[in-house]
């Protein structure tokens, strides 16, 4: 009888744990499905756009004539944000990992990553409603001076809605994506290292730029990498702070436009082809996207195998 | 005779040529004041006088430090100054939106009704009425605010089980599989996905399976979870991972089966942090407005189900206020009510990264005795 009852009280314990490992694996693969399914309804949907006649498609040339503008407009966009983003987080992120006092440093840290919590639609509002106003003398100034240069003919737009000012928003929203990855890296920096540099009579700087920078340098490529991949796809504060138009070289004249900021502003009253057109425009962005964030994510994997500081 | 010798006092040559300790304080007093006077002749502006300081300040600070210190301390300095410049000016934006959100949304969050009307049956000739004639600005955000607890809810219910289920899988039974590393890979990437795309499949999905023009609250909820589902595997990962081994193998040795082990022993020692995580994940995605755009469409009345109808939420509410104002000619109040409402998701977004801090010091597990 007792051996009855044992095998029978192990009998289900054995089915909890085939129960609970299959439904931890399915969801595991769950992700994999989500992850494939994006990439194929995006496909499916798109295909009516792809292979439509190039005159049904918005601009009448064609799927290509009609993304290749935005795509280049959505890199301007990224690269901007990039330009100004990438030095101040470095700077932001050696401040809170070796320059700060160590008792504010963690409350400092804190602080930066409250910029990754403002959410994105408030940030294109304070965009449009303060930033491109206040920032559009500064639009005439360059026109005035620099205007030689083909990024800053003039005229400079009045409202200040310009791609300059959509990749300025943008470059804030970066900041603290690149400032958390490079600092963990700062920190994980061999302390041996920085105390030979030290005790060998080397200034602050130089110690940072002899120990702290050459073993981060893979990590800042990758979250200078991951960087772009937000700033590729960000949609709100593009949509909202970019009059946007035709592909323009001039930063400060209205103009130009993002995958992301497209997508926005036509998906919701969009029928018909249209929609097909844009879900094949997501898909192109999907697919830069992926392809940045993948070898984003394989520098920090291939980093990782060999790094001294574990 | 003897003569008093007095010790005659030398610098050390360790310390010669360093700068004195007041040096910084002195640079920039004299920077503060050179730069008011140069704004005071170009026209006086708070924000330029802090540039034209801070340039002064670190042209000074540097030149003189060359000057007696030599090269070397001089580029330290440098270094220094604009590190720390650096972080001054990534302070900047974080002020000027704060200042700005409530400045802006202090009227209309203080707007009678705001936080329980919706926009139901507000026209523009509501809006022209009270730019012209003063009249209260009438239409509040109760359905923006309903749609979004209901959307981020529902996104939550879906996300959870299946982020903490993959992290198990990750932590407890993959053991460094193909197939975990795969996952693990694809959920970095997944991170990593603009949320409009995530918006754009859980459309084409429902597009495909339900019927074109589908846009519910639940085809919102399912974007969401595409851009929630990989923070809560991260997060819970993380916590899972800590949670010592001894505990485990304690529980092995008293012969518990390891789905018990897991649900009895490994998440009740990390739920603090599984917890924090999830609500960081919902602070993430309360804000997303690209993927509600093109899921779950605009709507002014209250939509109390997520599984029919299109429905508001806040921040798609301060995409339309701001875009298409409900009065073109006189969009003031639409700004106002549009930054009460960014206001008030500010607000809930800070509750939530301030709950999960208090929710992981608070459940932590208790050590010792």
């Amino acid at each position: 009888m007792t051996t009855t009852s044992l095998t029978q009280s192990r009998g289900a314990g054995r089915a909890g744990d085939k129960v609970f490992s299959g439904a931890a694996l399915a969801a595991g693969c769950l992700i994999l499905a989500v992850l494939f399914g994006v990439a194929l309804f995006l496909v499916v949907q798109a295909i009516p756009a792809l292979v439509a006649s190039p005159d049904k498609i918005q601009g009448g040339e064609g799927f290509f004539a009609y993304i290749w503008p935005i795509v280049i407009g959505t890199v301007i966009a990224a690269v901007i944000a990039l330009v100004i983003a990438t030095p101040v987080a470095i700077g932001v992120a050696l401040f809170i990992s070796h320059f700060a006092p160590r008792g504010l440093a963690s409350g400092l840290g804190y602080v930066i990553d409250l910029l990754a919590a403002i959410p994105s639609v408030v940030y294109g509002a304070w965009g449009a409603a303060f930033l491109a106003r206040e920032i559009s003398p500064a639009y005439d100034w360059l026109a005035n001076n620099m205007g030689w240069l083909p990024i800053f003919q003039g005229p400079a737009s009045a409202t200040g809605k310009t791609i300059l000012t959509a990749g300025i928003v943008l470059a804030v929203m970066v900041l603290p994506i690149i400032t958390s990855l490079s600092r963990e890296i700062f920190l994980q920096t061999p302390k041996l290292h920085e105390e030979a540099a030290l005790a060998l009579g080397a200034t602050r700087w130089e110690m940072i730029k002899m120990a702290v920078l050459p073993f981060g340098r893979p990590g800042i490529v990758s979250a200078v990498m991951l960087g772009l991949g937000r700033a590729l796809g960000e949609t709100m504060a593009v949509a909202l702070v970019l009059s946007s138009g035709a592909l323009t070289a001039s930063l400060i004249q209205s103009g130009n436009q993002t995958i992301a900021a497209e997508i926005a502003l036509n998906f919701p009253e969009a029928s018909g082809l249209k929609v097909s057109t844009l879900i094949a425009a997501g898909l192109v962005l999907f697919v830069i996207t992926l392809g940045v964030n993948m070898i984003a994510r394989w520098i920090i994997s291939r980093h990782k195998e060999f790094s001294g500081a574990n | 005779m003897t003569s008093t010798l007095t010790p005659v006092r030398k610098r050390s040559a360790l310390t010669k040529g360093q700068l004195p300790k007041f040096a910084p304080y002195v640079v920039l007093a004299l920077a503060l004041v050179v730069g008011a006077a140069i704004m005071a002749v170009i026209g006086f502006n708070a924000f330029g006088w802090g540039i034209v300081s801070a340039i002064l300040f670190t042209a000074g600070l540097v030149g003189w430090s060359a000057a007696v210190e030599g090269g070397r301390k001089a580029k330290d300095k440098l270094a220094t100054c604009l590190v720390v410049g650096s972080f001054l000016v990534a302070l900047l934006p974080l002020i000027s939106v704060i200042w700005t959100v409530l400045v802006n949304g202090l009227p209309g969050l203080l707007d009678p009704g705001f936080l329980t009307t919706s926009m139901n049956g507000v026209t523009g000739a509501f809006d022209n009425k009270s730019v012209e004639e003063g009249a209260p600005v009438v239409g509040g955000i109760y359905h923006a605010l309903l749609g979004t607890i209901q959307i981020t809810l529902l996104a939550t219910v879906i996300s959870v089980p299946v982020g903490l289920l993959t992290a198990i899988y990750l932590v407890e039974y993959g053991e460094d599989r193909p197939l975990a590393r795969a996952i693990t890979f694809f959920v970095d990437v997944m991170t990593g996905i603009p949320s409009i795309v995530a918006g754009l499949f859980a459309a084409a999905f429902f597009f495909a399976v339900v019927g074109p023009g589908t846009k519910t609250g639940a085809v919102a909820a399912v974007a969401l979870s595409v851009l929630m589902i990989p923070v809560v595997v991260r997060s819970s990962e993380e916590m899972l991972k800590i949670v010592p081994n001894e505990l485990r193998e304690a529980a092995y040795a008293l012969g518990v089966r390891k789905w018990r082990t897991i649900l009895k022993v490994v998440i009740p020692t990390a739920i603090s942090g599984i917890a924090s995580g999830v609500t960081l994940a919902i602070a993430r995605v309360i804000g997303e407005t690209a993927p509600i755009l093109v899921t779950a469409g605009f709507a002014t009345n209250i939509n109390s189900n997520v599984f029919s109808g299109w429905m508001a939420s806040l921040p798609t509410f301060i995409y339309t206020q701001i875009l298409n104002p409900t009065s073109p000619s006189n969009p003031d109040p639409s700004s106002q009510r549009a930054w009460g409402a960014a206001l008030v998701l500010i607000i809930l977004v800070m509750l939530l990264n301030l709950g999960a801090r208090l929710i992981a010091r608070i459940f932590a597990p208790k050590t010792g005795r």
